[in-house]
Formats: C-alpha cells, structure tokens, sequence
C-alpha cells in the first residue's frame, strides 16, 4: 500500500499536511476501532477523498479531525454496504462493539486527543516486538512514511516490509500489547525503549544520502513527543542530542569526503539550531533529573560551544563521560571517554584507557581508529597502519573505509 | 480477558544441580505462594509438569491407519517441561506473571497467547 497522495498528484502542502496528521489520525482511530490495520485503511480511503476536496475547498481548519471524522464514516459505510441492509447494518453494529470495543452511538465526541500517539507509540514500541519492527511500526504509524519509504530507509524491499509490518501488527493483536502510557512503575524502562527507537532512526539517517529524511523524521518524532510528555527530561535530552548533532551536519562532509570535529568548518554549523539546543540543555540542568540522553547532549553542548576543536572545554567533556558512564557503563561510553581523556592527558593516558576495554569492543571499528590516530599522533606511524586497517575490516560503511583509508595515506613515514 | 500459556522449556540431557532438601523445601514455598497469588487474583487457570520426551507418543494418520510411534513429535534438543495456562487482561499483565514465574522457578518463561474464544 503507497501512500495515497503519491498517487493523487495535489498540491504539496496537501501531502505535508497528510504527512503530519497521520499519526495522530492513526492513533485516535486505533483507540475508536481497538485495531491499527482497520485504522490504517481507514486513513487511506479518508486521504483518497480529502485529496480531492482539499485542493477543491482549502485544507480545513482542523485536518486531523476532518480525516479521523471521514475516516469513521466510511467505516461505517463499508461496513453497511458490505452487509447491504439497514438491519444488518444494526447487527454489525452491534458485532463491531463486541469486537473493537467501541460503540457506534459515541463516536460523535471521537476528536483526536494528543493522548492517542502518546499509547501509540508506547505500543509501537513495546519491548515484546523485535527492534527491527519497532523501528518499522514508528515510522509507518506515527511518522506517516508510506511502506515503500520505510523499506527504502533500510534498504528493504517493499514486500519484505510490508511482510515486517503485517507481522508486527499481527503480534499486537494476537498477544494483545496494550495501548496505553505505561503506569508509574514501568515507565522509564518502556520510556527508554521509546527514546532508543527514535535515536536509531536518527542515526540510520547518518552517511547515507538515501537515509537522510530519516534525520528529520525522528526530529519530527522527538518533537512532539516532547510536546506529548513536557514533564519527561529524558525526552528533552534526546531531542537537544539530536538537534545539536543536525547543527553540525553542514560541516560534515566536504566533497564527498568525511571530515572529522577537529577540521570542520564551524562557520557552517548552524547557529539556530545550536541555540536551541542549548536552551534546552539548560533548561535540563535546572531541572537536575539527569538522565542518559541529558548527559550527552550536554556533551554535545560543550562541543557547540567551542569556537575551535583547541579551545574545547574538554576536562568539562571528561567530567560529563565520567557521569554518563556512572549511570551507563557501556564499553561506547568508555570509548567517547578514552578520546576525551587523549585531549586532557594526552594520547598515553588515552591509549591505557582504550586497553582497558580493548576486549570488550575488539569487533568496532571506532576503538582500531580511535587506536590508529592516538599511534599516529606518538609518531608511531607502522602501528598506527596496522589499527587502521583492522578497522577499515570492520568498518560498516564504504563512506568509513574511503575515510579510514585516507588516514593510512597521509601517515608520515616512521624515520 | 485473555488466555495466555506460560511455558518452561527444559533442555535435553541438561545437567542440573542435585538440589539439597533446603533447595526443594525453598522452591516448593515459592511455587506454592505463587500459586495462592494467582488463586487469589482470578489469573489461575491449569498448570502441570511433563514428563520427558522419552515418555512421548506421537499418534498419526497414513494411508487411513491410526499409527502410533515411540518419541516426541519434533526431535529438538529442549522440550516443554511444565506450563501455567492463565488468564491476563493483556500482554504487559501476563509478562507481569510470568516475571513472578520466572523469580520462582528460576527459569526462562515463553508467554504464548491463545486464540481467544471469538477466534481473535
């Protein structure tokens, strides 16, 4: 199933706007019907007509409750010509309610509530499903991206995708996976599970051309949910991490080629979007809840702050990793500290540090070329070449091996 | 409300530590609170331990003849060793079970739901 405004040519304000309300249209009809694939037809059959009038009338003033308003009627309708008759119409009636749960008689006071995405992508989300289809689910349900988008953001194809999704779906609803916000007890485990599924579509959207929508889609996520749950720390964090790694993406890549934080242009970055940031990083630390994602868009703060790679507050950076590791002792985590301590202490220090977790993380490619540029920086070019090339083994991406590949080029030669 | 089957699955030929009579006498009293827990709560339906795949016997149909064979159905190396059936409002309330199973035997669960009784 395309998404229907592909194939109804309007204006390309129409397919914002469908864009932006189907999560929430998806969401609310999820609660009316109690099943997401109806709510998914529904949407579509509700986006075929508003395609036309739209573009004839103007987009209405509320979109979002226009289209879970048509979308219920032609449910209705459907249904009634599927059963052809009044009378039967009143007995689907009746099994519908038994089914979904809902009664035909309320759905007058059916207005989408901000609520609804909120379970949704609790569900989405939920800890039962495989990573793979959570990040599927998200983008398919709350983030309006049509089953061929999502396939080609993970270069899938459409079949496979819509097989993934139909899967997912059919988990829902065979295990019944609630939809709701989870109560107090559970939330900032189910929380996280939500912030990481947003965080990795980010991160999918980085060094791949194909991918790269998926960067605003998860800042378009990350949005409102932090509109969804403002009393959330964590979920401001995340959206400040995200935003502070997009303002730098300018400065990223120059012709084709990667460039590190050291060489960036910092004129390129992006002002607005650094300003945001911090407004929201320090708004993080008055309400002092730190959190994971609060900690390392901190992190990404003090980067943002710096006018030159030399005049980082790096025993700041230090002080923020040894924080974050206190409360995520991840070997990642260990690694971002061991490159921050080469900048205070120099590469020896940085060199032990990155021993210490070697075992751990001997398959990323990050700890060979952080190994590789700390050797190279002692003059030690012969070892230095041999981390490098054991990380261009292991590197995922072509974008990385071109990268690593000119660092073993411009090694000085070892007198 | 849903029914959902709480499964334990032992493995084949799995060497397990001779539990001393403190480490039964233990398990039983968890396993026994358990169980008066979910009494108590409604969430109790059926529960029972297996016997191993030694003691299977597959029943099959060829050529219109009832044929009995020894063994289990599938030759795999972990089979089902004992099971709760119970009844949840939804998933998260019987993941929420199947934690306390899971605490009181000590081993991994499989939740599984049934087709509920409207073929759902």
């Amino acid at each position: 199933m395309t998404r229907v405004a592909a194939g109804h040519r309007g204006p390309p304000d129409v397919e914002i706007v469908f864009r932006e309300v189907y999560g929430q249209a998806v969401a609310t009809l999820v609660r009316v019907f109690g099943d997401i694939t109806l709510a998914e037809d529904a949407v579509q059959d509700a986006f075929v007509i508003a395609s036309e009038r739209w573009r004839r009338d103007g987009i209405p003033p509320n979109p979002a409750g226009w289209i879970v308003r048509t979308a219920r009627n032609r449910a209705i309708d459907n249904h009634r010509r599927a059963r052809r008759g009044r009378e039967l119409y009143e007995q689907v009636g009746a099994g519908l309610s038994a089914t979904y749960g809902f009664d035909p008689g309320n759905w007058e006071e059916d207005e989408p509530v901000n609520d609804d995405q909120l379970r949704l992508i609790f569900t989405c989300c939920h800890p039962a499903l495989r990573t793979e289809h959570q990040v599927a689910l998200t983008l398919r349900l709350l983030g309006g991206l049509s089953v061929d988008e999502v396939a080609r953001s993970f270069l899938v194809s459409e079949p496979a995708m819509a097989k993934r999704l139909v899967r997912a779906k059919y988990k829902i609803k065979a295990a019944k996976i609630p939809y709701r916000v989870p109560g107090h007890a559970d939330l900032p485990g189910r929380l996280r599970s939500v912030l990481s599924v947003v965080y990795l579509i980010y991160n999918t959207g980085i060094d791949s051309p194909e991918k790269e929508s998926l960067r605003s889609d998860a800042l378009r996520l990350a949005r409102s949910l932090v509109e969804l749950m403002p009393d959330e720390p964590e979920v401001a964090g995340l959206l400040a991490l995200m935003v502070l790694n997009e303002s730098r993406m300018p400065a990223r890549v120059r012709e084709g080629d990667r460039v590190l934080l050291r060489d960036q242009d910092r004129s390129r970055w992006d002002r607005a979007m650094i300003q945001e940031g911090h407004a929201i990083v320090r708004a993080c630390v008055r309400r002092d809840q730190p959190g994971p994602f609060q900690l390392q868009a901190a992190i990404q703060a003090v980067h943002c702050n710096a006018v030159s790679f030399d005049e980082t507050d790096w025993p700041q950076i230090v002080s923020l990793y040894d924080h974050l590791f206190s409360i995520m002792p991840t070997p990642v985590v260990a690694l971002n500290r061991a490159i921050a301590i080469g900048e205070t202490e120099g590469p020896v220090a940085a060199l032990d540090a990155l021993d210490a977790i070697g075992s751990q993380l001997d398959s990323y490619y990050l700890l060979h070329a952080t190994r590789g540029s700390l050797l190279r920086d002692l003059g030690e070019s012969d070892a230095a070449r041999t981390a490098y090339e054991r990380a261009i083994d292991l590197a995922p991406t072509s974008r990385d091996r071109q990268f690593l590949t000119q660092q073993i080029d411009s090694l000085p030669t070892e007198k | 409300m849903s029914q959902y089957l709480l499964s334990m699955h032992t493995a084949e030929g799995e060497v397990r530590e001779q539990p001393t009579p403190e480490m039964m006498q233990g398990f039983m009293e968890r396993i026994n609170a358990l169980e008066a827990d979910m009494r108590e709560s409604g969430a109790f339906v059926f529960t029972g331990g297996l016997h191993g795949p030694d003691a299977a016997t597959v029943v099959r149909s060829k050529d219109g003849e009832i044929v009995i064979t020894d063994g289990p159905f599938v030759e795999a190396k972990e089979h089902i060793g004992g099971f709760y059936v119970i009844n949840a409002e939804d998933l998260d309330e019987a993941l929420a079970w199947a934690g306390k199973v899971v605490d009181a035997i000590n081993h991994p669960i499989e939740v599984r739901p049934f087709h509920d009784s409207r073929g759902g």
